[in-house]
């Protein structure tokens, strides 16, 4: 473990590495710097960011789009909070369950997709649809609330508040930017190893892949089940932190949308993609809000004209997203 | 027995046969070449060996065992290796990393398959080229990439689909140069479908004839250009 440690950074130039740093630092002291109100969104980016990076081994990795992730963060929160407020289990038990929910739903998808040669708009609309029905079923299933939603207390299990998920704004920051670290790490391992070289190889052209001896179907599989795992985390996340769920809102398209536009304008496939892209969307869009708020302008769904906007700037001007010109404009780029 | 068992395999799509009856076999460190008219069914047959396509009867056997009806990922594995006419590169990836993934094939740590793409592209003249993308590649290069990745594969056999179509006269020379050395250094056997006559009278010391889907004519090099039949259907009478 230890020795995989330097091989993180490896082939990374000097200035990237100071960039690094000090980007990390100045987040690892963020909560004394800023305000309640700012740390809120910083807690959005970093939601954002992850969820994002977990997204993006399936679309930037293996080529897999998927258009239906709030299943996963539904499932995620609905599995963690039915184990907290029906059998009185802590968030990381819950998190077990989570993992294993949006796993095995990852694995049912990928196996009628990928077993049928379901590929491209036909599996991205195979996600929409099992993501719709489940928001059409947990609306129905009353045990969980039902439409009404599923509401959960805040009492405490133990006496740490981490263990509870329990606790100060504060504490939210630092556990999502834990993950952020985690997850960043963990792709960056997986991009470089055989796994990553094989899920590339099948989004470029999955003919010749099969051809190099790549089993095209269980590499694909590999990619949904540990995208849609990660994936459940931000569903765990989400529930104690909002304390509130409700299928409409969880399991819906619009959430899927916004999951995916980070990735797609920091850039698809790339490793900090997912992180730039959270940080310039999040704030932007509400900056925005707070603006036209305090200007007493009340447009109801400005921020999805705003995030059509970007993206639509984005697909124009900077067609692969906003990091790979940062990196290459400041010499931030790996070399290889 | 030989390295390649084809056995009076067959392929039809839905009213066109594109295959009849069609059987050959190749010995190990062999070099044959699979000529033939456009649309005789030479690529549907790589197709058919590659696994790309289920034969719709016979056999196939390679190094023993039968591997008719396997898919395509499943064939690479027991040692056929392949490169497709119409080029599929990974557009998005450097020449090296393409490379390394077909090296991937024959070892589990990225560093090895690094090493080892470096020294096949280097065979292949491509080392210079090893951090452009392949898109920027011209289509001859692209060829060239084809038959690095297949190659890193390690392979026992080697299908090459017209590799050499588009190549300047000299670099056809340079092409046949690196198969020789391959074949006679690793033993590689390599079964090559190609027009460039130039580099199947250099290279194969056995020619399959295909047209219309049936194997007309089959033997060595200077045999099959004086067969009349090859001659009036392929090669025309100005070959001689």
């Amino acid at each position: 473990m230890m020795a995989a440690f330097p091989q993180l950074f490896a082939g990374l130039p000097r200035r990237a590495l100071i960039a690094l740093g000090v980007f990390f630092a100045l987040l690892l002291v963020a909560p004394w710097l800023v305000n309640a109100y700012v740390l809120s969104i910083l807690v959005v980016v970093l939601y954002f960011a992850y969820a994002g990076q977990a997204w993006n081994i399936m679309m930037g990795f293996a080529g897999q789009l998927s258009l239906g992730h709030s299943l996963y963060v539904g499932l995620g929160a609905y599995a963690a909070a039915m184990m907290f407020t029906k059998f009185g289990f802590n968030p990381w038990v819950g998190l077990l369950v989570a993992v294993l929910a949006t796993t095995a739903m990852g694995a049912i998808i990928g196996f009628l997709a990928f077993r049928f040669g379901i590929g491209g708009v036909y599996f991205a609309i195979l996600t929409i649809a099992f993501a719709e029905f489940t928001r059409i079923g947990f609306d129905h299933w009353t045990w969980l609330g039902g439409s009404g939603g599923l509401f959960l207390p805040v009492s405490n299990l133990s006496s740490n508040d981490l263990l509870n998920l329990r606790g100060a704004p504060v504490m939210f920051y630092y556990v999502m930017l834990g993950m952020c670290v985690a997850a960043l790490a963990f792709c960056r391992v997986l991009l470089a190893s055989r796994l990553g070289y094989y899920w590339q190889a099948i989004r470029e052209n999955e003919e010749a892949a099969a051809a190099l001896g790549i089993n095209v179907f269980r590499y694909k599989m590999i990619a949904v089940m540990l995208s849609a795992a990660m994936t459940a985390f931000a569903g765990v996340f989400y529930a104690f932190y909002y304390n509130n769920l409700f299928p409409e809102q969880i399991f819906s398209m619009g959430r899927s949308i916004e999951l995916i536009l980070g990735p797609i304008i920091g850039g698809l496939g790339t490793l900090f993609g997912p992180i730039v892209g959270a940080f310039v969307l999040t704030p932007l869009a509400d900056g925005l809000t707070e603006v036209l708020q305090w200007a007493g302008v009340e447009v109801p769904g400005v921020k999805q004209v705003f995030y059509g906007f970007c993206l639509l700037l984005v697909v124009v001007f900077l067609p692969n997203g906003i990091w790979p010109v940062l990196a290459r404009r400041f010499g931030l780029a790996r070399e290889n | 027995m030989a390295l390649l068992e084809v056995q009076s395999i067959g392929k039809s799509f839905r009213g066109l046969r594109a295959l009849h009856d069609v059987s050959f076999s190749i010995p190990e460190g062999a070099i044959h070449a699979m000529i033939g008219p456009n649309g005789a069914g030479k690529t549907t047959c790589f197709n058919v060996m590659a696994g790309v396509y289920k034969p719709d009867g016979g056999s196939i056997h390679f190094n023993g065992r039968p591997i008719t009806g396997l898919r395509p990922d499943q064939i690479c594995r027991a040692g056929i290796g392949r490169t497709f006419q119409v080029v599929k590169p990974f557009p998005g990836l450097s020449v090296l990393d393409n490379v390394v993934v077909g090296a991937l094939n024959a070892t589990g740590s990225v560093a090895r398959a690094r090493v080892e793409a470096m020294r096949v592209l280097a065979l292949l003249h491509l080392a210079d080229k090893a951090k452009h993308p392949a898109a920027s590649l011209t289509l001859p290069e692209r060829k060239r990439v084809e038959v690095a990745r297949a190659m890193a594969t390690g392979p026992k056999l080697l299908l090459l689909d017209e590799v050499m179509a588009g190549l300047r006269p000299t670099e056809v020379d340079e092409m046949v140069a690196v198969f020789r050395r391959v074949n006679q250094e690793t033993g590689l056997t390599i079964l090559l479908i190609e027009h460039v006559m130039r580099a199947v009278m250099a290279l194969a010391q056995r020619i399959v004839v295909l047209h219309y889907g049936e194997k007309i004519c089959e033997g060595a090099p200077a045999d099959v250009v004086r067969d009349p039949a090859v001659l009036e259907c392929y090669l025309g009478e100005e070959a001689l």
